[in-house]
């Protein structure tokens, strides 16, 4: 029964999701590009699980799918020289950044040719040239980084923000509150462009909000601090991209902290290594697959008349190439060469 | 002056708390990404007064004042560090460091390295360090052992008013983390202190005292302690002590430690922390390696007792080192009757 109940709540919750309407004014072409991300990075985690499965892949692995809206829509206002912090779920970020797929899965396959030379993996994926700051493993615990970047930002004088990614499970670490409150109290004075984006998946790891907090509106957790902030569907590509670019702005003219709790799933599993997924009913997941971003997207375009099934199949194709030529060059590149043990634990 | 002489020929003296303040005030002149971070440094002046008047000089967004929350300002110091910025935290005391190891450890230390060398951490994290004025069991402890286990760190502990300023100006050049222990006991001791820019390089020890017989190894409030029983043993025992400085526990200086048991055949490493895995058995350990057939005597460690601080005056004497416990370590490697 309890089962059932909890399937049923899960239900309710996706449908809530659609509260705020879509008014992003994307053309059929910026929807297809931002389709055609979306799809690749969901190949690219199919992938990994793959590679992993086969032990091609070790350590953690944590997997995207199911949020791909979620940091497509917020790193399309990425604007050069802004800084881009999240946790151990990083694939999509780095991928959306510009990262190439292939380094990216050399690094997630343990290569030399990988994005940090086969130092980090999975969680640890950083490409600063490209504004990707990490990549890190703790939970919460990246968050003081990004609200000290932020103070940096303004203490040079750039219009620069920080996009600082965490998930539903962070929220519940000191580490969190913290940060939050400095950011809030620093953007009094303008000096912390930080927008935190909460991608709230509905689970850390396998508790849920509800089994995590008696207080279970997460995004109210910034009012503590005086962080102003909104919801928006994570599903929904349109309402994110809308929602970034606009709050984006918001923090960048202000210099003060700003949140956005986004309401997405993980369909995934939390980690590779989460086979039995005891926590949560396949009708749940079910339910939540009827609005998994990249099919409420697919339909949108279809449903527009601007691009029909063919268009969608070849981009599918295009996608499905570039990570099969990820995964050949990441078995294929060497191993990195055993001098990298001793590099990079001092700067001279 | 380069001579740091002020141009008189004489060397000006101040205290050791006098002597952080210049190096940290003089390098925020030169540096605009220097800034200061910690709980009651600005208008409160700072618990131990060692940033007292900054504020005014700087401004506030270079000292900044922060809630008692060491894991969110520690944490965003690396933040800033890692934009470019050269942040100093003050712990406002080593104890509260703890909250923030999380930080320090898994971050500052380790990024570098996972970011495959494409971050850099240029961060000094400062605060008094050790016991002796009856702060009791959660306020005292000495962590050069703990810090000094982690990779990524470079850790030292300054026991001068001229090495606490030579050494804070190379820790906030340093590109990477430092943590840096201060003997909080000290502040207010005094010596020679050069006036202008000179910096104390980080993995040399300092041979505060030369000797034949004997090498007594410390750092910190320690080595005072050490050269007071050396000038007791030459006046009453005859023996002829060398007293090394470590100054720096990360990097470390080997070479310096290992010639002087070559000429002296005899150690005493003298500490207040814990003995187990500790900095005096990690230097017991390098001698017994690197100079094992020079050796005459075991190797003596002289450390805090095993337990929490205790409170009351004797109780808290009775667990650091003392002058008779060394005294006697000495006469044991001296093989003279204790």
């Amino acid at each position: 029964m309890a089962t059932t109940q909890r399937a049923d709540r899960k239900r309710k919750t996706a449908q809530d999701n659609g509260r705020e309407p879509a008014v992003s004014g994307l053309d059929a072409d910026a929807l297809l590009g931002f389709y055609r991300k979306m799809v690749e990075i969901r190949f690219f985690e199919d992938a990994a699980q793959r590679g992993f499965r086969t032990g091609k892949i070790g350590g953690y692995l944590h997997v995207y799918s199911g949020q791909e809206a979620v940091a497509t829509g917020f790193l399309a206002a990425y604007q050069e020289g802004d800084k881009i912090i999240t946790a151990y779920r990083d694939h999509a970020h780095a991928l959306l950044l510009g990262s190439e797929p292939k380094a990216v899965m050399a690094e997630l396959y343990g290569k030399g040719t990988g994005l940090v030379k086969g130092k980090g993996g999975s969680m640890h994926l950083f490409d600063v040239a490209n504004g990707l700051w990490g990549g890190y493993g703790i939970v919460g615990g990246h968050i003081p980084l990004g609200v000290g970047m932020a103070y940096a930002l303004r203490y040079r004088g750039t219009d620069n923000i920080v996009q600082l990614s965490l998930g539903d499970g962070a929220i519940h670490n000191g580490a969190f509150h913290e940060a939050a409150n400095l950011a809030g109290l620093w953007g009094r004075d303008g000096m912390n462009p930080t927008l935190f984006i909460l991608e709230n998946n509905q689970y850390g790891m396998g508790t849920s909000v509800e089994r995590a907090t008696a207080m279970t509106d997460l995004g109210a957790k910034f009012d503590s601090y005086g962080i102003a902030h909104e919801q928006v569907d994570g599903m929904d590509l349109e309402a994110v991209h809308a929602c970034a670019q606009r709050v984006t702005q918001r923090v960048r003219e202000t210099g003060k902290p700003y949140a956005v709790e986004a309401c997405t799933y993980r369909l995934a599993a939390h980690g590779a290594a989460d086979f039995l997924e005891k926590y949560r009913t396949k009708d749940e997941i079910r339910s939540w697959r009827e609005r998994d971003p990249i099919g409420l997207l697919e339909r949108k375009l279809l449903d527009s008349d601007a691009v029909d099934e063919d268009r969608l199949g070849a981009i599918k194709e295009e996608a499905k190439r570039i990570v099969a030529e990820a995964v050949t060059f990441a078995d294929e590149s060497p191993e990195p060469p055993l001098s990298e043990v001793e590099s990079d634990v001092y700067a001279e | 002056m380069a001579d740091g002489s002020g141009g008189n020929g004489r060397v000006p003296v101040m205290s050791y708390r006098e002597a952080l303040k210049a190096a940290m005030a003089d390098e925020m002149e030169r540096d605009e990404a220097v800034v200061l971070l910690g709980e009651d440094i600005g208008v409160y002046g700072g618990t131990h007064l060692i940033t007292d008047g900054l504020l005014d000089r700087f401004g506030p967004k270079r000292v900044i004042d922060t809630p008692i929350a060491e894991g969110g300002f520690t944490g965003a110091a690396i933040g800033m560090a890692m934009m470019g910025m050269r942040p100093i935290v003050e712990m406002m005391t080593w104890n509260f460091s703890f909250l923030a190891a999380d930080q320090i450890i898994q971050n500052a230390a380790k990024l570098r390295y996972f970011s495959g060398g494409q971050v850099t951490v240029p961060l000094v994290i400062r605060g008094p360090n050790g016991g002796g004025v009856q702060l009791s069991a959660q306020h005292t402890h000495s962590l050069e052992g703990f810090y000094g286990h982690f990779p990524g760190l470079k850790v030292v502990s300054p026991a001068t008013p001229h090495d606490v300023k030579g050494m804070m100006l190379t820790a906030i050049r340093d590109p990477n983390p430092v943590i840096f222990l201060e003997a909080g006991a000290l502040y207010g001791t005094k010596g020679e202190v050069p006036e202008g820019d000179y910096t104390v390089p980080f993995g040399e020890a300092r041979i505060a005292r030369e000797g034949t017989d004997v090498t007594l190894i410390a750092y910190g409030r320690q080595v005072n302690l050490l050269l007071r029983l050396a000038d007791k043993l030459a006046a009453d025992e005859d023996v002829s002590a060398e007293v090394i400085d470590l100054r720096s526990i990360r990097p470390f200086d080997e070479r310096t430690i290992v010639a002087s048991v070559r000429k002296t055949h005899r150690a005493v490493v003298v500490q207040e922390q814990w003995r187990w895995f500790s900095v005096a058995s990690e230097v017991a350990a390098l001698i017994q390696e690197q100079a094992f057939d020079d050796l005459d005597a075991p190797v003596e460690r002289v450390s805090g007792a095993e337990v929490p601080a205790p409170y009351a005056r004797n109780l808290e004497l009775a667990a650091f080192p003392s002058e008779q416990q060394i005294a006697d370590a000495v006469r044991r490697v001296l093989y003279r009757g204790v």
